[in-house]
């Protein structure tokens, strides 16, 4: 077992020699770091709480998506059950599903019959997953219901979302210089880190650049009846009441289903009214954007058309001619500051659904400094202070053992370098406390060679079964730790899984220096010995 | 070779530590029963993890920090449970905002006790976590420990009998739980960072019995004859200095954390040092002498003569 052939030998110089050459980069100042060679850039990165950030993390409404979905399921029935010329009782939306009254059964299977080309198959036919996106059935002798189905919804979630991670990474970084780390966590959150964040001032513009929506809409108004009227009366089939803010009626009474949608603009950016010099967003749409805007107020000149901006008509305007070069303007009580804000978050596309900040975590760069500064004087505390303890307890052997310690901290780093992990807080304490494990292998060894000296063998082969036997109890002992360090990993949060990262990669290194660095130490100590009497070394 | 150190730990000790048995599982009865009585009564000092609300770390530019003019300025602010609690050199202090009915007024009480505070204090961090996400973060907490607790008895199983495997974990829960009653009578808060330390414990506190359990195994094979009572104490006794000598190391790495480490680390570095504590108590005085209640079928673990050497699972 002390034979240490010289290829292992040559295999640990040259691991624990990559390992100073990656962790060194960490170490250098940024323009060194730079001008090193491609392949030698590899760097831990630091976590916010050391480097001082922002991390939000957000909840998207799923609700809004499938609110949407069923809207506009509710208009598509309609227009289908005209086209197809089967006269219903009633259509309306219950419990996120649209339910259609007949007259009778028989009307009921024709307007089955209409309807059934709705839903769409979705998923992967060659792994059986695939369905209909829609659950059209009766309900009743004269009721049909059509609902979304749970695939399908995931899978809008899981579009919207990553659609939102985009949007979020246009309003927060339009240049790709800030480092904003945008990405989705479990089934609906997005979780947004930015370094450098601190202030109130700077949360705020994150918070309302997440908040908002911006989900534009163009909506054509009732031709005849007020909003007023409708509340007296009944709001007509196929409209809603929307709540206003520009000058005319707190209410507008306008069709439900949007003619035109955000996701149709080309541009957005802020202008002057020529006549009134009021503050307003000039937009232009895209090419099919443009060519529905040119037929839609070509077909309705003189009537009014609601523009809504997350759930509020901003503004009313009346077509005045038909407008086919498919850009305009927008105006609507604006002050300078709404509409370079308005017109930046329209630019960068409209948020598919409202996102809620659940959580939110904020660093200040001076605390992150501190905390480093402080991390390292702990290790550095703890390997002076184990090494004292190491060497007081077995001499020259403990000299090894800490040798193997120290190599075992600059593995760890380089191997968090070599996978480009984030260092944090916890990260540090997880090194730190390795620092321990890592001796903790020496100790079992040393002590079994103990054991086996007072039972009479000689030094030669009392170090032989030390390192022999222990093999296995240091397996299985750092195996269980190993199991813990696992599952911290699937509890996901950042401040456990800096923790996570660093103790399974110390747990990997601890065993590697015990069985090689100090093995090979101790081999090399035997063989500088009188073959013939080798003394007893602990 | 003229150092080779102090061998100072006593070898050859015959402590009769089975028979003293009822001594010890009774005094770890009592310790569970403290902290289950404890738990029930006045439960776990939540953090913001998994109580919701706000967390303010704040510390003054220059001079000594007026808790109590601080308490007055944000008592007057109206949001219900607020707590300040000064830390560090008398200049830095933190403050706890409880959870708000709403997101949207959580972030806005944050916003009125920052601007309260005004200029003369930097806010050096903030945390904030809504309801939604303080009662999931709580539920996978839970579950990870037990999960964590669940992978350790599958392992130690697979590796020796299940009676060794039970009064392992048996062991193991009992530190887990112990130091979790440690965090209800000291009243440290108890957040992420805590769990963090509980895994970690639950994985080290097992460690240590495990080099216990190996040293059973390979007593069995050697003294075939061996009354099971003296077995135990022999094999404890005979691993008792490496089991008190490898905590120690690790005790005095996780000391200089303790000591040296920011704030936000102390009650991960509390839990650790007094886990490696209880977990070196429970491997030598209580996962052992459970293992005699349990009875271990000596034919099972003698495997053939030829398997044993192959696996060479001595240490």
């Amino acid at each position: 077992m002390l034979q240490f052939t010289r290829w292992k030998t040559i295999a640990t110089l040259v691991v624990c020699l990559l390992g100073v050459l990656l962790t060194w980069p960490n170490f250098l100042s940024k323009e060194r770091f730079e001008r090193l060679p491609a392949f030698a850039q590899h760097k831990f990165g630091l976590g916010l709480d050391l480097r001082g950030g922002a991390h939000l993390l957000t909840t998207m409404d799923l609700d809004e998506l499938r609110k949407d979905w069923v809207t506009n399921l509710q208009a598509e029935v309609r227009n289908k059950l005209r086209e197809a010329k089967v006269p219903f009782t009633g259509l309306g939306v219950q419990a996120g599903a649209v339910i259609v009254n007949f007259a009778s059964p028989e009307l009921l299977d024709s307007g089955l019959k209409a309807v059934k080309s709705m839903a769409q198959t979705i998923g992967n036919g060659v792994t059986g997953n695939s369905g209909l996106d829609l659950d059209i059935k009766p309900a009743g002798p004269n009721q049909l219901t059509l609902s979304p189905t749970e695939p399908a919804l995931n899978e809008r979630a899981t579009t919207a979302i990553g659609a939102a991670i985009e949007v979020i990474r246009k309003r927060l970084d339009p240049d790709g210089t800030k480092e904003v780390a945008v990405q989705r966590q479990g089934r609906d959150r997005i979780l947004v880190q930015q370094p450098g964040i601190e202030t109130e001032q700077e949360l705020t513009v994150i918070r309302d650049k997440l908040r908002q929506a911006a989900k534009m809409t163009f909506h054509l108004v009732h031709p005849t009846m007020t909003s007023e009227e409708a509340k007296q009366t009944k709001v007509p089939a196929g409209y809603s009441l929307f709540p206003a803010t520009d000058r005319g009626p707190a209410e507008e009474l306008i069709e439900t289903r949007p003619v035109l949608t955000g996701e149709q603009l080309k541009s957005a950016s802020p202008a002057f009214d020529q006549r009134t010099n009021d503050p307003v967003i000039a937009f232009t749409f895209n090419s099919a954007g443009a060519r529905i805007f040119g037929k839609i107020s070509s077909e309705n000149i003189g009537r009014r058309f609601a523009i809504v901006l997350d759930g509020k008509v901003i503004s009313a305007p009346v077509f005045r001619s038909a407008i086919l070069g498919g850009s305009g303007e927008i105006s609507g009580n604006f002050t300078v500051q709404d509409v370079q804000q308005l017109s930046t978050l329209l630019q960068s596309g409209s948020l598919p659904a409202k996102l809620t900040i659940v959580e939110e975590r904020v660093v200040g760069a001076s605390l992150g400094q501190d905390s480093i500064e402080q991390g390292k004087r702990a290790g550095l505390i703890g390997l002076v202070g184990v090494a004292a303890f190491m060497i007081f307890a077995y001499g020259l052997f403990g000299v090894f053992a800490v040798v193997g310690a120290a190599l075992h901290v600059v593995l760890v780093l380089a191997l968090m370098s070599l996978l480009g992990s984030t260092m944090t807080l916890p990260g540090i304490a997880g090194v730190v406390l390795t620092i321990g494990m890592a001796v903790d292998a020496n100790v079992l060894i040393y002590e079994r060679i103990r054991e086996e000296l007072r039972n009479g063998k000689t030094p030669l082969s009392a170090i032989d079964a030390g390192f022999s036997r222990a093999y296995a109890t240091i397996i299985d002992s750092q195996l269980t730790t190993f199991i813990a360090g696992l599952l911290m990993f699937a509890l996901g949060s950042g401040p456990i899984k800096g923790f996570a990262v660093t103790l399974t990669l110390g747990i990997i290194t601890t065993v590697f220096t015990a069985f090689t660095v100090t093995r090979m130490l101790a081999s090399w100590w035997v063989q500088a010995q009188d073959r013939k009497m080798v003394p007893a070394p602990l | 070779m003229k150092f080779k150190g102090f061998d100072f730990f006593p070898h050859n000790t015959r402590w009769k530590i089975i028979s003293w048995r009822y001594v010890f599982i009774g005094l770890s009865w009592a310790l569970a029963l403290a902290a289950a009585g404890l738990l029930y009564s006045r439960g776990l000092n939540y953090g913001v993890d998994f109580k919701g609300g706000t967390l303010i770390e704040v510390q003054t530019a220059s001079g000594d920090l007026n808790i109590g003019q601080v308490r007055d300025k944000l008592g007057k602010l109206g949001l219900g449970d607020v707590q300040v609690q000064g830390i560090g050199k008398g200049n830095e202090a933190l403050i706890r905002i409880g959870q708000q009915p709403d997101e949207k007024a959580q972030a806005a009480a944050a916003a009125k006790v920052k601007a309260a505070l005004g200029d003369g204090v930097v806010i050096r961090r903030t945390e904030s976590v809504g309801p939604t996400v303080s009662s999931e973060l709580k539920r996978t907490g839970i579950y990870s420990v037990l999960a964590a607790i669940g992978g350790i008895l599958v392992y130690v199983w697979f590796r020796f009998e299940w009676q060794f495997a039970v009064a392992g974990v048996l062991a193991l829960v009992h530190d887990v739980f112990i130091t979790t009653g440690m965090f209800s009578l000291l009243w440290y808060e108890f957040d992420l960072a805590t769990v963090a330390a509980l895994l970690t414990l639950a994985g080290y506190s097992i460690n240590d019995t495990v080099v216990v359990f190996d040293r059973i195994r390979e007593n069995m094979r050697k003294y075939k004859k061996m009354d099971l009572e003296q077995l135990l104490d022999l094999s404890i006794n005979e691993t008792l200095s490496r089991t008190v000598l490898t905590s120690s190391v690790t005790a005095v790495s996780v000391l200089a954390l303790y000591l040296f480490g920011t704030e936000a680390i102390h009650g991960f570095s509390f839990a650790m040092l007094f886990g490696i504590l209880i977990g070196t108590y429970s491997s030598i005085f209580v996962a052992a002498p459970l293992l005699l209640y349990f009875g271990v079928n000596r034919d099972t673990v003698q495997p053939s003569k030829d398997k044993a050497t192959a696996k060479s699972v001595k240490a």
